[in-house]
């Protein structure tokens, strides 16, 4: 028998809706007991059509969303943190050592060149200084972000360049679980090749990952197991 | 950040003026390293809280507990007035929204930030001088105005010297009430980046008032939402602004722009 991994990322019976306040209390039901594990060195792709809550399902694991009720127990420091109840020093440590995300929608942070972005998670678990710059360095080396671009703030930066950013700041980091919502939206073929390199790195290196991917092509070469997340209907139930 | 146990716990906390409850019943722990952000409209009771936590204004009801520097809890208002003051003049530091609060106006700015050190007993001049400098140049201030007087200061330059003579002591708590309130954008911009550079190099505890929601994505690591002297949602700060759940902070966050 092969050995079996115990999953680093358990989601049991996850629910999440909206309530729109400033729309009358309107109810949008997203996710409905949505169960779902994940095991060292696997790719889980999110499949659903546009609107379905993949990005939904992704930002709760991220605790960037509150999910209603279920749990999220994410492998850390050797034992289990729930995101979807962790006090935020808890979630804020998980995020450091644990698990990366790359949005859809990443928002800049303001003023602070490019590799500072990069170097900043790897500075906040301790690497010094001059270590944590080198090896940012490399990763935007890697990500085809030319060099006279590594001192300058993203805002300015294309849609390409500023995921690579992004995507550079997640994988100079090599987190047991990573989240990735559509991380090659904007990048071109040789790119997203790069990407999917990284990718493959990771899942040997025994990362949990869980992607979203438009791209058919990234899809395939990335999946090893399809999940897919199917669309609640809108209820109209209006809050008391 | 992942130290066992917070280094401020408030429970209860209540305080009226006249028929107003302007804070009711808040309670909270802090952790080491973490900053944490309370918003809400004028009036909603920010401030008051930020008076009371500091143990300048006494509460009706309920208990501020801070851990000293030998890892014991101090119930704030139980202290010794003596006590209380050494303490807010070694381990807290105050950054308040009008520079002039914080400020000696008729001293110089090299003075402004040594006698806060003379005041938890520095004596060599030298030292003194030597860690004024430093300080400034870590706010980015032209040391040639070392030797002038605040009033002839911009209010950003102000408020950096503000910030100065507050950290100069290594305090381990601080308190910021609107620390960008009243600058222009460009200056406000350049402040929140010093503020958040050595807010993560110092590993600092604080508590933020702001009514800017883009201040407190940039600054606090979490957030308490505050309407009509309550708390009406606490949460980590992106998860507050990207999924608010009160209605009361969905309000506040549609009718702002991009925070
Ligand atoms: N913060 C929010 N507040 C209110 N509704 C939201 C929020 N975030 C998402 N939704 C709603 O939840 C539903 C699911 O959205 P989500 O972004 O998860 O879809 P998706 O499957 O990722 O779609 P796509 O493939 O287009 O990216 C949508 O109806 C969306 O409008
Ligand atoms: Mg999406």
């Amino acid at each position: 028998m092969s050995m079996t991994r115990e999953p680093l990322l358990l989601v049991e019976k996850l629910r999440k809706h909206f309530t729109l306040h400033l729309q009358g209390g309107l109810v949008l039901g997203v996710l409905d007991d949505v169960d779902l594990a994940v095991a060292p060195g696997e790719c889980v792709v999110l499949a659903g059509p546009s609107g379905a809550g993949k990005s939904t399902l992704m930002r709760c694991l991220y605790a960037n969303y509150k999910p209603q009720s279920g749990s999220i127990r994410v492998h850390h420091r050797g034992g289990f943190v729930d995101m979807a109840n962790a006090a935020p020093h808890d979630v804020l440590a998980v995020r450091r050592e644990t698990m990366g995300y790359v949005s859809q929608f990443r928002r800049v942070i303001p003023r602070v060149p490019a590799r500072e972005i990069v170097a900043e998670p790897l500075r906040a678990v301790g690497v010094p200084g001059p270590e944590a710059l080198a090896r940012a360095e490399a990763m935007l080396a890697r990500l085809n972000i030319p060099p006279r671009l590594w001192g300058l703030p993203p805002a300015t930066f294309s849609g390409g360049e500023q995921q690579r950013v992004n995507l550079a700041r997640c994988f100079v980091m090599a987190y047991p679980v990573l989240l990735l919502d559509e991380p090659t939206a904007a990048l071109d073929a040789a790119n997203r090749r790069i990407v999917l390199t990284l990718i493959d790195e990771a899942k040997r290196r025994g990362s949990a990952i869980v992607g979203i991917f438009h791209d058919e092509e990234v899809r395939d070469a990335a999946a090893t197991r399809t999940f897919t997340v199917r669309p609640q209907t809108v209820s109209d139930t209006t809050a008391a | 950040m992942s130290a066992a146990e917070p280094i401020l716990s408030v429970r209860g906390l209540s305080r009226r003026f006249g028929a107003i409850a302007a804070v009711r019943e808040v309670s909270f722990d802090l952790w080491p390293g973490e900053v944490m952000g309370v918003v809400g409209e004028s009036g909603s009771g920010k401030t008051t809280l930020l008076h009371l936590v500091s143990g300048s204004l006494r509460p009706d009801a309920g208990t501020v507990l801070f851990r000293d520097r030998q890892g014991a809890m101090q119930d704030i208002q139980a202290m010794s007035e003596p006590a209380r003051r050494m303490l807010a003049r070694t381990d807290w530091g105050i950054v308040h929204q009008n520079p002039r609060d914080g400020l000696r106006m008729n001293v110089s700015a090299g003075a402004n930030v040594g006698e806060r050190l003379m005041a938890v007993g520095a004596r060599h001049y030298g030292n003194i001088r030597g860690a004024a400098e430093d300080w400034l140049a870590r706010v980015e201030m032209d040391l040639g105005r070392i030797d002038d007087l605040p009033r002839t200061f911009s209010g950003g330059m102000q408020q950096r010297l503000q910030i100065a003579r507050t950290l100069v002591t290594h305090p381990r708590l601080v308190f910021m009430d609107e620390p960008t309130g009243g600058l222009d954008v460009s200056v406000q911009a350049r402040l929140l980046d010093l503020i958040r550079n050595l807010v993560a190099v110092l590993g600092l505890s604080a508590i933020i008032v702001t009514h800017d929601l883009a201040v407190t994505r940039l600054l606090a690591h979490r957030l308490m939402v505050m309407q009509r002297g309550q708390v009406v949602e606490t949460g980590l700060t992106d998860q507050v602004l990207d999924d608010p759940q009160h209605p009361y902070t969905q309000l506040l966050v549609s009718s702002v722009l991009a925070a």
